[in-house]
C-alpha cells in the first residue's frame, strides 16, 4: 500500500505540551515538512523563542539554540554569519517579536540579514497566562486588557509585518493563517519559500503565521479558528506584502 | 620583531585578531570607541565578521549567536553599555558558551562620565546580571600586558566555556604604549578555538544528534544540577586561574592593594616611598575573579596593615577584607567618579600609614 501521510523526519516522534488546538504544533510540523523536501535537515540551525514554543528544540531534529527575550534575530545573526553556508531561521511569538524585541527584528530585517523568520501572531501572550499582546485586537478581553483593548489606554494593533515590509533590507514578507485546510497548505508554501530564498541568497524572508491560541481567548479550537477568519483577518489581511 | 605604539583599545582588538576571533559586534561607547573602529577595518581584512549592532543589547546577542555557532567572538562597551550586555552576559554563562568581553570603564552610576573610572568592579566579580553565575575578569594595567591578556581571555573562555571579561579603563584603553607583537600564544594550552574542537557548536547536524544550546531546564532538580555543575567549574577556576603580581611583598610592613591604571600610581609612590626607606609593597591582582584570596592571606601572616587603592568608593576593598579575615588593618584611599588617585596623595596616606602621627586616616 502507498503510504500518503507520515511525520516529517524532521520532526520528533514525541508528544508536544502545546494546548488542544494550538497553532504551534501545526507551524512546528509545516516547517519539519518543508525542511524535509528541501533536503536541509542537516544544515539547519534553529532560533527559538521565549513563550510558549520555548521548548520547541524539544519537537525539533535538528541543531537549535535558545535566545533571550526577544533578541532571537540577533542570535540568529551571529549563528547566520558564522556559517553563511547554513540556514538559519528563528520562530518568534508576537511577545518576542514584536515587543521585547521590536529594535531587534527591524534591525535584523533592515540589514537584509539572510535568514528565515517564522513568525507566530496569535495576538495574545500565552506562556504567561493570557495578558495583551501588540497585535492584541482593539476590544479583545485578555488578562491585562479585561475590559478590552482601549485604544485611548492600550494603543493600537501593531502591524509589525506591514512595518518590516517597509524596509529595503526585507526581501519577502508574507501573513498566512492556520485556521483553515486550504491556508494550512498556503501556508506552507509561503514558509517553503522563505527557505528557498535564504538557501539562493536573496535576503531577508520572514512569514507571519496567524495562529489560534483557544485557551487564552477563552473558545474551543473550531470557534478559535472561526475567529481568525471572521476578526482577525480584518486587522491583519493574508497574502504577500512583499516580494522584492 | 619590532615595536610599535598603539593605544590599549587598539591592541586589544589586533591581538584578538591574533588569537583567533572572527566575529565582534558592537556598538560605540566613550572611552573604547577606538576598539570598536580598529575591529570594524581589521574584520574586514581579516576575512571575518564586523556588525555595529544597533544596541549592546542586540551586540552581545550576536556574540551569543556566533560563540553557539563555534567562532571565537568579542563584543566591547564602557559602563553603561556593559549594564545592558548583563542579560546576554547572564545566558553565556549559563549557557556555557565562551565569549570575550571588554570593558572599558568610566565613571558612573547612569550616565556619568567618561573620565576613567574602576567602578564596574562588584558588577563585573560578582555576576553582574542574574542567577548564580561568575565571569573570568582580567586587569591588564598596561597596553602590552592588554596584549598578552587578550590571548589568555580567548584561550580561558575556550577551555572553561565561559565568558571572559577584560576590565580596563579609559586610561588604559586610550593610553598608547610601545608594544612587541609576538606571534604566539602565551597561554600554555594553546587555543582551541578550531571548531573541530567544539562538538558541542552548533555547525548542522551532519553525521550526529542535534546540538541544543540552551539555559532552560523545568524538570524537577535539572536546574539545580546545572548550578551545580556550574559551581564545580567555577571551583575549578578558582584553584587554577589566579594570576597576580607582586612588588617587595618579602619585606613589606604595607601592603598595597590595587589593579589596573592604578597600580601604576601605586607603583611610582612606593619607588618613592622606597627611597624613603619605607617598607611597602603592592600586590596587583592580574585576576579579579577569581581573586588572589590565598596570596593575600599569607601576606597578612607578615605584613602590619593594607591599603587598598582603586577609583571608585571602594569595592575591591571588600574581597581583600573577605581575603585577610580580620587578621591586620585594612586602610582605604579611593577617587570616585572619574577622579585619578596622584603619586602625592598616596605617597602622604604610605606615610601616614608606616609612620603614624598625625592625621586621622581613613580606615575601613
Amino acid at each position: 500500500m502507498k503510504k500518503v501521510f507520515e511525520r516529517p523526519r524532521s520532526l520528533r516522534n514525541v508528544p508536544t505540551h502545546y494546548c488542544a488546538g494550538c497553532g504551534h504544533s501545526l507551524a512546528h510540523r509545516l516547517i519539519c515538512e518543508v525542511i524535509d523536501e528541501l533536503g536541509i535537515r542537516e544544515d539547519t540551525i534553529a532560533v527559538c523563542p521565549v513563550g510558549c514554543a520555548v521548548i520547541a528544540y524539544e519537537y525539533w531534529d535538528f541543531d537549535c539554540s535558545e535566545a533571550a527575550h526577544g533578541r532571537t534575530p540577533c542570535v540568529a545573526t551571529g549563528i547566520k554569519r558564522v556559517h553563511p553556508d547554513k540556514i538559519v531561521f528563528s520562530y518568534q511569538g508576537d511577545g518576542d517579536l514584536a515587543a521585547i524585541g521590536t529594535a531587534e527584528i527591524i534591525h535584523t530585517a533592515n540589514r537584509g540579514e539572510n535568514i528565515t523568520v517564522i513568525f507566530i501572531n496569535n495576538g495574545v501572550y500565552g506562556m504567561t497566562n493570557g495578558q495583551m499582546a501588540p497585535t492584541t485586537l482593539i476590544g479583545q478581553r485578555t488578562s491585562t486588557t479585561p475590559q478590552g483593548r482601549d485604544v485611548l489606554r492600550d494603543g493600537y494593533p501593531l502591524k509589525i509585518t506591514e512595518l518590516l515590509a517597509q524596509l529595503p533590507g526585507s526581501r519577502y514578507v508574507e501573513r498566512v493563517s492556520v485556521d483553515t485546510p486550504s491556508n494550512v497548505i498556503k501556508a506552507k508554501a509561503a514558509i517553503k519559500k522563505a527557505f528557498r530564498n535564504q538557501i539562493e541568497k536573496k535576503g531577508f524572508s520572514l512569514v507571519e503565521v496567524l495562529s489560534p491560541c483557544p485557551t487564552y481567548w477563552g473558545l474551543s479550537p473550531k470557534d478559535a479558528c472561526l475567529r481568525i477568519s471572521g476578526e482577525m483577518v480584518k486587522d491583519f489581511p493574508l497574502g504577500v506584502i512583499k516580494d522584492a | 620583531m619590532a615595536k610599535i605604539m598603539m593605544c590599549g583599545n587598539e591592541v586589544i582588538g589586533e591581538a584578538a585578531v591574533h588569537a583567533g576571533c572572527t566575529f565582534y559586534s558592537g556598538y560605540p561607547i566613550t572611552p573604547q570607541n577606538e576598539l570598536t573602529q580598529y575591529m570594524a577595518s581589521r574584520m574586514t581584512e581579516s576575512g571575518g565578521t564586523f556588525i555595529q549592532a544597533e544596541s549592546e543589547l542586540a551586540a552581545i546577542n550576536m556574540v551569543f549567536g556566533a560563540a553557539a555557532a563555534g567562532a571565537r567572538a568579542m563584543t566591547s562597551s564602557s559602563s553603561p553599555g556593559i549594564s545592558l550586555k548583563q542579560e546576554g552576559i547572564s545566558y553565556l554563562a549559563a549557557c556555557q558558551l565562551p565569549a570575550v568581553i571588554v570593558n572599558m570603564m568610566r565613571g558612573g552610576p547612569g550616565l556619568g562620565n567618561i573620565a576613567p573610572s574602576q567602578a564596574d568592579y562588584f558588577q563585573a566579580t560578582r555576576g553582574g546580571g542574574h542567577g548564580d553565575y561568575r565571569t573570568i575578569v582580567l586587569a591588564p594595567s598596561a597596553v602590552e600586558e592588554a596584549w598578552h591578556l587578550t590571548h589568555l581571555a580567548f584561550d580561558l573562555a575556550d577551555e572553561y566555556r565561559n565568558p571572559v571579561l577584560i576590565l580596563g579603563d579609559g586610561i588604559l584603553g586610550q593610553m598608547m604604549e610601545p608594544i612587541e607583537v609576538v606571534r604566539k600564544h602565551l597561554h600554555g594550552k594553546m587555543a582551541n578555538h578550531d571548531m573541530r574542537h567544539k562538538p558541542w557548536a552548533l555547525t548542522g547536524c551532519k553525521g550526529r544528534k542535534p546540538n541544543v544550546i540552551r539555559s532552560l531546564y523545568l524538570g524537577e532538580g535539572e536546574l539545580e544540577e546545572l548550578n551545580r555543575l556550574l559551581q564545580m567549574k567555577y571551583s575549578m577556576v578558582k584553584s587554577k586561574e589566579v594570576r597576580f603580581e607582586s612588588l617587595y611583598t618579602e619585606d613589606s610592613d604595607l601592603v598595597v592593594v590595587a589593579y589596573g591604571t592604578t597600580s601604576r600610581i601605586v607603583r611610582s609612590a612606593i619607588s618613592k616611598a622606597r627611597q624613603e626607606r619605607l617598607h611597602v609593597g603592592m600586590l596587583r591582582p592580574v585576576t579579579l575573579w577569581p581573586f588572589p584570596e590565598a596570596e593575600l592571606q599569607k601576606l597578612a601572616n607578615k605584613a602590619r596593615a593594607f591599603l587598598v587603592v582603586e577609583m571608585s568608593a571602594g569595592q575591591m576593598v571588600d574581597d581583600v577584607k573577605l581575603s585577610v579575615l580580620g587578621k591586620k588593618p585594612i586602610h582605604f584611599y579611593g577617587r570616585a567618579g572619574g577622579g585619578i588617585p596622584t603619586e602625592a596623595a598616596l605617597l602622604d596616606i604610605i606615610r601616614d600609614i608606616l609612620r603614624p602621627r598625625s592625621r586621622n586616616r581613613v580606615r575601613v
